[in-house]
Parts: structure tokens; C-alpha cells; sequence
């Protein structure tokens, strides 16, 4: 399967990276990681790089890292759509001090506009 | 994260718990803190363990016994505010103050059992949650809540909070419970 793993630095989209370089050894899929510009990152772009560099390095993964600007949900889809990927991965939302899960505007953008299946990764 | 929003203008006063009425139903309830005994514990965990799943709200309260009581752990921490509503022995609600990683403010949430639901028992226990944060100086106190839940924004509204952040699936809201030392 042809995978658009997009992360934007946030500690649920560094479980989605793992969760699909994992999945992607097993299951033979072929990954591109996006990077994408996300204001509220605690990382910064360059840290992140870093970060998928290892992960698919670690796993043995042979995978794309590419960065791209502007507005992260609309890259998300419309790139998606111009390679025809099969599915989006993106990570499931941050939990609040009491649980309470949030889900943020890049997922609610690609959820309700992106052609492809979206997998949210809890 | 970008700050969070509050109102300018400090909330009214809220009734310190501990506090009894009629429900809508005639039922007697009290709304107290909670004392952190065992007695008082388990029967938290019976509320939530029969909690219906359809009033979950954003992942809380879990499913199973043991998330249960992972989720009660951690919300039922010294430094965490705790507010029960009980009926006839049971809780029938429980509202809590979770405090943020700024240790600045709180996040509140609160769940009403089905069986005591539209009772009027929800205005009750979020006033004496809100009552005993002023009597510990808590400053500020936000929420988020799912924005088709309209019984939901309108107990907070009429409670004072006010929306400060509309454009997730989730909104949140916030209230200033006491004026900032800074202020005074």
C-alpha cells in the first residue's frame, strides 16, 4: 500500500511515524513521511527531520522524508491526490491534563476533504 | 501551544460545597467534597463502571473497570479538585478540576449518571465544584466540550463561561474564577 504519513512534531504524530514505519516492514508498504508546518509543534522542523531519519533508519525502512510549507491539511490532501496515495496517516489527537481527547485542525481539514481512507493513530 | 484565553471580568461567587437540595425528581442530594476514603472511592468507581458509553465525551470516562480506575487515579490526585454528588448512597455526579501543565489553570469536566440526568443535579454540582475552587484561590478554569453538545454549552454559559477557542471539533471555553494576585 502506498502510504502519506504527514506529521507536524506533536507527540501524537510521533506515535503515528512509528506506527507506520512499523506497520510498513511488515506489511511491505511503501511510506512517504510528510513534513508539515504545525504552529503548535513543541519540535522544529529540522528536529523532526532528525527524528524520521532515525525512526525508518532504525526499522531498516527505506522510506521518503519530505518537508513541505504552507497550509499542512490542504498539502496533506492535495498531494495525496496528485500521487495517488491509498492512505493518509496522521496522528489521533492529544490528550488533555483530565484524558480528554482533542483532535486538532490539521486532522479535521484532511478528515473532511481528503479522498483517500485516513487513518487516525491512537 | 499558543495560551489559552480567559475572560477579563471575574466570575460571580459560587456556593461552597458541602450542599443539599431536592432533585427535579423530589430525590434528596448532597453535593460534597471528596474525601479521598475508600468507601468514597469505590463507589466513584461504580458510578463510572455503569456509565452509560453513549455520554462519553472526547475518550472519558473509559470503558473496563481497570482504565477506569488508571483514568480515577490520576484525576483523583492531591492536587486535583474533586466535587461528588450523592443520592441514596450512590454518586449520582462527580465534577473535577484538573490542574494544566502551566500549573496556571484547570481543566474542568463533569459527568451526571443516567439515572440522574435532567434533574437540575449537573447546575448544582458544576457551582459547587466552581464554589470550592474560590475557596482554594483557583484563578482559571477552562473545558473543552463537543460543539453539537447544546445541553452541555448552555449549562456552561448560564454558568458565565464564554468561548474562547472555536475552530477545533471541540470547543473550548473559559471562565476566571478569582482575580489574579497581579490585580490586587
Amino acid at each position: 500500500m502506498k502510504v502519506l504519513c504527514g506529521i507536524g512534531g506533536s507527540d501524537d504524530s510521533i506515535r503515528a511515524l512509528e506506527r507506520t514505519v512499523d506497520r510498513a516492514v511488515t506489511a511491505d508498504d511503501d511510506v512517504t513521511i510528510l513534513i508539515v508546518e504545525n504552529p503548535d509543534s513543541p519540535r522544529s522542523t529540522p528536529e523532526i527531520v532528525d527524528r524520521a531519519q532515525q525512526t525508518i533508519d532504525a526499522a531498516g525502512l527505506d522510506a521518503d522524508i519530505r518537508t513541505v510549507e504552507g497550509d499542512p491539511g490542504s498539502q496533506l490532501v492535495s498531494i495525496a491526490e496528485r500521487e495517488e496515495f491509498d492512505e493518509i496517516v496522521l496522528g489521533g489527537g492529544q490528550t488533555s491534563p483530565m484524558g480528554k481527547i482533542t483532535i486538532g485542525p490539521i486532522a479535521e481539514f484532511v478528515l473532511l476533504n481528503a479522498t483517500t481512507s485516513v487513518t487516525l493513530v491512537r | 501551544m499558543s495560551p489559552r484565553r480567559f475572560p477579563e471580568d471575574v466570575a460571580d461567587d459560587f456556593p461552597s460545597p458541602p450542599m443539599t437540595f431536592d432533585d427535579r425528581s423530589g430525590r434528596a442530594v448532597e453535593v460534597r467534597a471528596y474525601d479521598g476514603s475508600e468507601p468514597e472511592h469505590e463507589a466513584l468507581v461504580a458510578m463510572y463502571t455503569s456509565f452509560d458509553p453513549a455520554d462519553r465525551a472526547q475518550g472519558i470516562p473509559p470503558g473496563g473497570e481497570s482504565r477506569v480506575r488508571d483514568w480515577l487515579e490520576a484525576i483523583l490526585d492531591e492536587d486535583c479538585f474533586n466535587v461528588l454528588a450523592w443520592c441514596d448512597g450512590e454518586v449520582a455526579g462527580h465534577a473535577t478540576l484538573v490542574p494544566d501543565g502551566d500549573g496556571e489553570s484547570y481543566e474542568l469536566a463533569i459527568f451526571v449518571h443516567q439515572d440522574y440526568q435532567e434533574a437540575g443535579i449537573g447546575t448544582r454540582l458544576i457551582r459547587g465544584l466552581l464554589g470550592y475552587g474560590q475557596r482554594h484561590d483557583i484563578e482559571k478554569v477552562w473545558l473543552t466540550v463537543e460543539r453539537w453538545n447544546h445541553p452541555a454549552v448552555s449549562l456552561y454559559k448560564k454558568i458565565g463561561f464564554e468561548t474562547s477557542n472555536a475552530e477545533s471539533f471541540e470547543m473550548e471555553m473559559s471562565l476566571r474564577l478569582c482575580a489574579s494576585e497581579d490585580d490586587e
